[in-house]
């Protein structure tokens, strides 16, 4: 049994607890975390029945960490599938059929490259509504260029194996060489890619919910929690540590599962991402 | 201007495994002797560690003897003092030990500005001279080249006109010509031996080439298992063979002329083993048609005049 | 060499059009137009027909890109409907305050990573260069507006050394202008060398394992004078190449540090534009950045190809 990267079993562990908080929080938490409660406003760390203390509204802390996980996670995973659903088959085709196909489309997704995810999802939030769906559509889309070119990459070296040119040799539909031999060996690459992706995302819909242009309240939201936490830092500086402490360590556990998956499945490339979206 | 160079049970240590298992010789001074043995017998880690250049990780232990000094326990300063300017390398792979983003003609003239403590602008008249020397066309122009735009060939030849540059005492040059095409190895050979000869410099040769030995060195070390199995002159060893391993490293060269035509080629059965899985005792004892029990201790070295040899069951002489 | 620069200028020039056909595109093709969007719903088709004439959006599409592209060339950026100023002003009175952001920020980021990133990769194998790559791994994942609420909370609401927000413009009290900007190039110029420590280190130790490096060794330099000499210039082209990636993050990174210490910037300009659907300053700044991130990548490139004599000397 080869022995696992330290990073991965770092970063598996730090996302399974933040996996483990959200699905938790689904079904219990310590207190509602919407509900408003004015005369407790503002308990600190361990005031009472609240482990964290409670918000400007009463509302308690943990509960709401608890339930902007979900959102955190919610966000990361439509972000991703969009950019999967979309980039995969994009770049899956410029590799497979060569030519100005595949110029347009790899010269198109430089272009998109060159707009931040957070710089688009402010375009979007002007012409459409802000809001969590508008946000993780523009992430989303931002992320689809990079899911393309690893795609393509990859589809490039794999259409030169010996066994991907017998299969043509042989009449092989385009279709099939791609779902049975490309898709299979870009899997390693997408995974980390998808999970570098995942780190970026939450860190994008992060500042987008703390300017007011992501999810909105009352939504518990990591972001949104330390946007509203700056206008009592007087009272009550505390608030503006747990959200921020639970992005870190979700982005910093989804880097660490990336840099651990990159190391056991040592994909040749995988692309950078801004790293603050 | 030669001296020798003395090594004392030398050991390189991979972790907790030994590459190199006490190695002794000494290169005498102006000799020419040529190290042998196959891929993964510990010859450039020998090399490297008396030059002090392990990779990160590895660490040697033993004497290394240069001028009344151990180089392998010698201030990091001192040892950079006679690297280079007394001690020099030639290396496998030109391309890749050439600074692909520095001009040739400054990567020459460095050891000069460092030893010599020469001005930028002598310096690179000296490198060009250097150049010369090691009879690269357009000196001048290749200079100014960078290494990926030089031919193999070329490259090896600015390299060694870099270890020279300063006239080493001792030079170790490993598989010089192993990474060239066949019709220059024999160009940079002859080089390196003239330029050898001219400053009387004490050679060091590692090569897995016996026709190279044989025409360039007058004494030989075989290594197999990071241990000297047998040493010798040229003349001793490659014609009277005494271990089965310099043996079987002769039976596998194929007959270039015909004075030898009933000999057959035999490759040696299995291959070298990997780090640390060399068995106990004699290092070749599974690969050696001679062996039995007696090979689970390790032979000592017996000195027999100018010839040592490390094993039970000698082959005997004069076959 | 020049024909590599003269492709690369038109694949600049040709980017640089896609990217405004795409903004054009997403803020003039969709359901209703900028009109009806800044009206809002309660509006009467009497005053939006008043404001699409006003604003030119009776003319056919492809006309009013030319005269939004074309005006950009000349310096015009059209004029905002909100406040009825000429946009192209307002962004260069912005620019006082993000340039210098931006500058500043980067300038942290390049101080505080090439120390830091070169001890990590010399000492990775010692205490001292995990901990600092520990350090920097931990930096990646804070978010550059939680570090600025960090500082703010400690150096402006405890401490009182600088201010928690606002701005006082350069001519009236310069001092204090620049007193308002450490905090916010503080926070980003940390979180950015956090990125740029991690790549400088692996490029350390990478180029520490190069043949070159033993064999600059070999010719008598010391571990530093061969890194020095032989290492640095090696190190910096894949550390160049991830530079564009690193700028575009510091931008995004200013729009939103902008807003949380209310620097009136270019980001705090975009952010309230976009709040007041003031379609027109978006358009022009989304281009305008989109138009930032491309340039900076084309002069990467160019870098790039400058460092590598590789590439360089390749016809």
């Amino acid at each position: 049994m080869r022995r696992l990267p330290p990073a991965l079993v770092a970063g598996a562990f730090l996302v399974g607890l933040v996996v483990l908080v959200a699905l938790v929080s689904l079904v219990w938490t310590p207190h509602d975390p919407d509900h408003v409660i004015v005369p407790d406003r503002f308990r600190g760390v361990g005031g009472g029945e609240y482990l964290l203390g409670t918000d400007q509204f009463g509302r308690d802390e943990l509960s709401r960490l608890m339930a902007g996980a979900r959102n955190t996670l919610l966000v990361g995973m439509v972000t991703v599938v969009i950019a999967i659903a979309a980039g995969v088959p994009v770049g899956a085709l410029a590799a497979f059929y060569r030519g100005p196909l595949e110029e347009v489309a790899m010269r198109a997704s430089d272009v998109l490259l060159a707009f931040p995810a957070i710089l688009l999802a402010m375009l979007f939030a002007a012409v459409f509504r802000p809001g969590t769906l508008t946000a993780m559509a523009a992430i989303g889309i931002a992320f689809v260029p990079v899911f393309a070119r690893v795609v393509r990459g990859a589809g490039l070296q794999v259409m030169q194996m010996d066994y991907v040119t017998a299969a043509r040799t042989f009449g092989s539909r385009g279709w099939w060489i791609v779902a049975r031999h490309l898709l299979p060996n870009v899997g390693s690459v997408l995974i980390v890619q998808a999970t570098i992706a995942f780190a970026v995302a939450i860190l994008a819909e992060a500042a987008l919910s703390y300017l007011g242009l992501g999810t909105p309240p009352p939504t518990a939201s990591w972001g949104r929690m330390l946007s509203d936490s700056q206008s009592y830092l007087y009272q009550s500086p505390l608030l503006a540590l747990w959200p921020g402490m639970a992005i870190a360590f979700s982005v910093l556990g989804f880097n660490l599962l990336g840099d651990g998956l990159r190391d056991l499945l040592d994909p040749k490339l995988v692309e950078r991402l801004p790293a603050q979206g | 201007m030669a001296e020798s160079l003395l090594v004392e049970d030398l050991r390189v240590l991979v972790g907790a495994v030994e590459a190199v298992r006490g190695v002794s010789f000494e290169l005498g001074a102006g000799s020419r002797t040529g190290l042998i043995g196959e891929s993964g017998s510990g010859k450039t880690l020998t090399a490297l560690a008396l030059m002090g250049l392990l990779p990160d990780g590895l660490r040697a232990a033993g004497r290394v003897l240069y001028g009344g000094r151990d180089l392998l326990t010698l201030p990091d300063d001192e040892l950079c003092a006679l690297r280079g300017d007394r001690l020099a390398m030639v290396f496998q792979e030109p391309m890749s030990a050439l600074n692909p983003v520095m001009r040739i003609g400054d990567q020459v003239a460095e050891p000069l500005m460092l030893h010599r403590r020469l001005g930028r602008r002598v310096a690179l008249a000296e490198a060009t001279r250097a150049l010369m020397r090691v009879r690269i066309r357009d000196p001048e122009e290749k200079m100014r080249a960078y290494p990926h735009q030089l031919s193999g060939g070329q490259r090896q030849r600015a390299m060694i006109a870099m270890a020279m540059a300063c006239a080493p005492a001792v030079l170790v040059a490993d598989e010089p010509t192993t990474a060239l095409d066949v019709t220059v190895q024999a160009g940079i050979l002859r080089l390196l031996d003239e330029l050898v000869e001219a400053e009387g410099t004490t050679l060091l040769l590692i090569t897995h080439d016996l026709a190279v030995v044989a025409s360039s060195c007058d004494r030989v070390l075989v290594m197999y298992g990071g241990k000297i199995v047998e040493s010798g002159t040229v003349g001793q060893v490659f014609d009277r063979p005494r271990h089965p391993y310099t043996r079987a490293l002769l039976d596998a060269i194929p007959p270039v002329d015909e004075d030898l035509p009933d000999r057959h080629l035999r490759a040696i059965p299995g291959s070298v083993p990997g780090l640390g899985r060399f068995p106990p005792g004699c290092p070749f004892r599974n690969r050696c048609p001679n062996a039995d029990g007696k090979c689970a201790e390790m032979p000592p070295l017996a000195v027999l005049g100018d010839h040592s040899l490390a094993c039970w069951h000698p082959v005997e002489a004069g076959i | 060499m020049t024909v590599a620069i003269a492709t690369r200028l038109v694949a600049l020039v040709a980017s640089l059009v896609v990217a405004s056909i795409l903004v054009f595109v997403v803020v003039n093709l969709l359901p209703g137009d900028v009109a009806t969007v800044m009206l809002g719903t309660n509006a009467t088709p009497e005053n939006v027909a008043a404001l699409r004439h006003s604003l030119g959006l009776d003319q056919p599409l492809w006309l009013r890109y030319l005269q939004w592209a074309g005006g950009m060339l000349h310096g015009d950026f059209g004029t905002s409907v909100l406040s009825h100023t000429p946009v192209g002003p307002l962004i260069l009175q912005k620019l006082t305050v993000s340039g210098p952001l931006a500058l500043l920020a980067a300038a942290i980021a390049l101080a505080v990573s090439v120390p830091t990133g070169v001890v990590a990769g010399v000492r990775y194998r010692r205490l001292s260069g995990a901990v600092l790559s520990a350090l920097s791994l931990g930096g990646i994942a804070i978010p550059a507006f939680w570090a600025g609420l960090l500082l703010a909370t400690v150096f402006a609401v405890k401490l009182r050394l600088f201010p928690a927000g606002g701005f006082i413009d350069w001519t009236e009290d310069p001092v204090a202008a620049a007193r308002s900007l450490v905090l916010p190039a503080v926070a980003l110029g940390l979180v950015q060398a956090a990125v740029l420590t991690r790549f400088i280190r692996s490029a350390i130790i990478d180029v520490q394992r190069e043949d070159f490096i033993r064999t600059a060794r070999a010719k008598g330099l010391t571990r530093w004078q061969a890194l020095q000499r032989h290492g640095f210039r090696n190190a910096a082209i894949p550390v160049v190449t991830i530079l564009g990636i690193q700028i575009t993050s510091l931008l995004v990174g200013a729009i939103v540090i902008e807003n949380v210490f209310v620097l009136p910037g270019l980001g705090r300009l975009l952010f309230q534009s976009v709040g007041n659907r003031d379609l027109i300053v978006v358009q022009d700044l989304v281009m305008l950045l989109t138009a930032v991130v491309l340039a900076v990548n084309f002069l990467v490139d160019l870098s790039y190809r400058l460092l590598d004599p590789r590439i360089r000397t390749a016809s």
